[in-house]
């Protein structure tokens, strides 16, 4: 004959539905996907058991706290007196109100300076009140 | 011929790159995105100028001191018996108040856990006292 007879029974597998697929992946990512506003400072975290989860990073600020007694907001690093105006005009921000704050202080801070953050955090009042004490878990 | 029977010129838009196009957009997204979510202990400062006035029998006093040491009710306590101790106070009283005060010296670490055995506890009712100089 001719032609060659090209065997009927495909062991091909099916590649038209993979860039469906990938798509589907990618749109997944593309909506959870929170990117890094700030990186913050070198912290060491306390361990606690008891962990919630935090329903997401958006809407949420993040304090930081190092064993320099540094605070940092924003990426940037701030005097504890100025916190309350940053972090009022985050609660004000008519587009994305802040939910909560997150703060990240390092396990051997000493409480003056968190209490110090908590009275700003007051000062500035509404959601600035919902804190969230980052932690790592616990492993035992 | 019989074999070319297709129509050649044909406008077609190349598909075949594709799939590497959307792939090279996933592994962007795979990169960029930062899985872990922040976890810790949650809590609800008290408002500014809301003091209120609470009946002594219903607040549990805990103090941590500067090196550590916590007091619970006037009785030193160990840390990991805070859990414990404050379940059983829920047990004797539903309305408690856990009122965590520290000193300004006091390590951080030694306040989380402090909040960490409450919660253990399932404590709803915490309170921050401002800290003694």
């Amino acid at each position: 004959m001719k032609f060659k007879m090209k065997s009927k029974v495909g062991t091909e597998i099916p590649q038209a539905s993979l860039p469906d697929i990938v798509f589907m992946l990618i749109i997944f990512f593309m909506v959870s996907t929170v990117f890094k506003e700030s990186s913050g400072l070198a912290v060491i975290l306390p361990d606690a058991q008891k962990i919630e989860k935090l329903q997401g990073k958006r809407d949420v600020a993040t304090i930081w706290a190092d064993k320099q007694n540094r605070v940092s907001l924003d990426d940037k690093i701030v005097e504890i007196s100025q916190i309350r105006h940053l972090i009022y005009t985050k609660v004000a921000d008519p587009l994305h109100p802040m939910k909560l704050v997150s703060l990240r202080v390092d396990k051997d801070v000493d409480m003056g300076l968190v209490t110090d953050i908590h009275e700003e955090l007051r000062a500035a009042g509404g959601t600035a009140l919902n804190v969230n004490y980052s932690t790592r878990t616990a492993a035992d | 011929m019989l074999l070319d029977k297709k129509k050649k010129n044909k406008a077609e838009i190349p598909t075949s790159s594709l799939a590497d196009i959307a792939f090279l957009l996933l592994i962007f997204f795979l990169v960029t995105t930062t899985i872990d979510t922040d976890k810790g202990l949650q809590l609800v400062l008290p408002e500014k100028g809301q003091e209120q006035k609470v009946r002594s029998q219903n607040i549990a006093n805990i103090l941590v001191n500067e090196s550590g040491l916590v007091m619970m009710d006037e009785e030193a306590i160990e840390l990991r018996l805070i859990a414990e101790k404050a379940r059983q106070m829920i047990r004797e009283n539903d309305n408690i108040i856990f009122s965590v005060k520290t000193m300004r010296g006091t390590k951080y670490e030694v306040y989380v856990d402090v909040l960490d055995q409450l919660k253990q506890a399932n404590a709803k009712r915490i309170s921050i006292a401002e800290p003694e100089a």
